[in-house]
């Protein structure tokens, strides 16, 4: 298991309680801290239930306990339908997870989404990740209608105006503004290729402050786009997380890259998984080498790790692939009262 | 998707996306990009000079008819759906609102690796004709203008006017 304990910033004085704020943050999340004292993060997504058991996320989000700085709760992927994202942060708020709120432009217009933000601020939600979303074409529901009011750029605008400015995008006036980290996704490997780091950077002048990527199976276009993202600054205004995950054998590689939007596998990493015996342990072999190639790229901030439907595997690859150095992400039995005891125990 | 049904975030109702198979003008247009943004520039030009002309008509009188010829003009050219806000000269001279998910700032993270809509896959992602569109245009960095959110009231009315209206000295 993980050695050590969290960083003391990381730690309030119980599990569920805010945590003091901090000069120069705008958020009281601990994502936020520990990209800003410099490590290496790691997030995770949360494969959200079709169930209204709160028991059903607290499972799911246990797994990651103690080796992840924050856990994406996913708002309607793929088009389908789950359990909503916000009412999935606010569960996680209560244990004490630092959870990544995700909004996705399909389905609110920006009456409901600034609604949305406001709630999920008040339930101690601290970041925020904005997304365009898929096309309801890929969904359960095809036969929906698509929103699309705003899009994610748009989207980013409204959120900084709402935390910096306390206003609405009208112009009203909000008596607390939300305290919210905000973050942006990128697809590198998607065409317009030598559009994505400007686009990026549109993200970042409308107010991302983080921003995590699509599937990273293909180092060396990630890193023609991490190099344009540095000659435009980025790195230096936005932490940038890669995103990356396993891949559980050929066949499912072959499927999500024929089926998931904006997911590029290239052949070689599929031919060395038709070459495996077992597919599974080399799919997880792939994932771990891919964040230790990630770690040494400059630029990179962090990594977010997800491993759809292999959610179990995640403490295993993070642990594997050695990125947190000895560093212990915090976990729920982790409270200054407890550390007491242990000390107390020890000597 | 059933092919006989017509997408529901393609508006307005009836009308296809187009393809390889079924191509349209717009591709043609965002591919002449400069030779569009200079014939666009003298318009501009005319039209904040008339603009004084247009006041002394009345904007409410010549909103229909200017509207009519707006709609059909770059509703040819363009595929144009009347926004009521044009950002062709930020956007390579393909227009956005084409986009199934009517994005403004840029492509989403879905477009097929022959450049494919991920939404309508024989369909051209716009913004990969914009961003091509755009590395022609003398004026093309203006695609890294964050654009606003869109004003719904405005869909149906004359992008022109309001120009003529907001600009003019």
């Amino acid at each position: 298991m993980t050695a050590g304990a969290p960083h003391p910033h990381d730690i309030g004085v119980d599990p569920a309680a805010p945590l003091v704020e901090l000069p120069g943050h705008s958020s009281r999340g601990r994502l936020e801290r520990v990209l800003r004292r410099g490590e290496f993060a790691v997030t995770a997504e949360l494969n959200p239930p079709d169930s209204s058991d709160p028991e059903d996320v607290y499972a799911r989000a246990h797994i990651f306990e103690g080796w992840v700085d924050a856990i994406n709760a996913t708002d309607g992927s793929g088009a389908h339908c789950h359990m909503s994202s916000v009412a999935i942060c606010a569960l996680l708020t209560r244990v004490g997870y630092s959870p990544i709120l995700q909004i996705s432009c399909r389905d609110y217009n920006r009456i409901a989404i600034q609604g949305n933000v406001l709630g999920a601020a008040a339930l101690q939600v601290g970041n925020i990740l904005c997304l365009t979303g898929d096309g309801v074409q890929c969904g359960d529901h095809p036969e929906a209608k698509p929103v699309f009011d705003l899009d994610s750029t748009a989207l980013l605008a409204v959120i900084k105006r709402m935390r910096d400015e306390g206003r609405f995008l009208s112009g009203r006036k909000i008596a607390t503004p939300p305290r919210v980290f905000i973050g942006a996704v990128e697809n590198p490997f998607a065409p317009p290729r030598d559009f994505r780091a400007a686009r990026l950077a549109k993200k970042v002048a409308a107010g991302a402050q983080f921003a995590q990527t699509q599937y990273c199976f293909d180092l060396p276009l990630f890193q023609r786009f991490i190099n344009q993202a540095r000659d435009l600054g980025l790195d230096e205004k936005c932490f940038i997380l890669a995103g990356v995950g396993p891949l559980a054998s050929a066949r499912a590689a072959l499927w999500m890259r024929a089926h998931v939007a904006g997911v590029h596998i290239p052949d070689s990493v599929i031919a060395r998984l038709q070459g495996a015996r077992d597919q599974k342990a080399e799919g997880k072999r792939i994932c771990v080498e891919m964040i230790q190639q990630l770690r040494e790229t400059k630029g990179v901030s962090g990594v977010h790790v997800m491993a759809y439907r292999q959610e179990q595997t995640v403490s295993e690859i993070v642990h594997e692939s050695g990125v947190l150095k000895g560093r212990a992400p915090w976990r729920r039995d982790f409270v200054p009262k407890m550390q007491a005891v242990e000390s107390l125990g020890a000597g | 998707m059933d092919a006989a049904l017509t997408p529901s975030a393609f508006e307005p109702r009836g009308k296809r996306p187009p393809s390889a198979q079924a191509p349209r003008l717009r591709l043609w247009s965002a591919r002449h990009a400069r030779g569009l943004e200079r014939v666009y520039a003298a318009f501009e030009k005319t039209l904040l000079a008339a603009a004084p002309l247009l006041s002394r008509i009345g904007y409410a009188r010549l909103e229909r008819p200017v509207a009519f010829v707006e709609r059909h003009l770059k509703g040819a050219l363009f595929d144009c759906r009347m926004c009521g806000d044009c950002i062709l000269s930020a956007t390579g001279m393909s227009c956005p609102m084409n986009c199934p998910k009517a994005l403004r700032n840029g492509p989403c993270g879905g477009v097929r690796a022959d450049g494919g809509c991920e939404v309508y896959p024989d369909m051209p992602c716009v913004w990969v004709e914009a961003y091509e569109g755009s590395r022609l245009m003398k004026e093309g960095a203006r695609i890294a203008l964050a654009q606003p959110p869109l004003d719904h009231r405005l869909n149906g009315s004359s992008a022109w006017l309001r120009l003529a209206r907001r600009r003019a000295p």
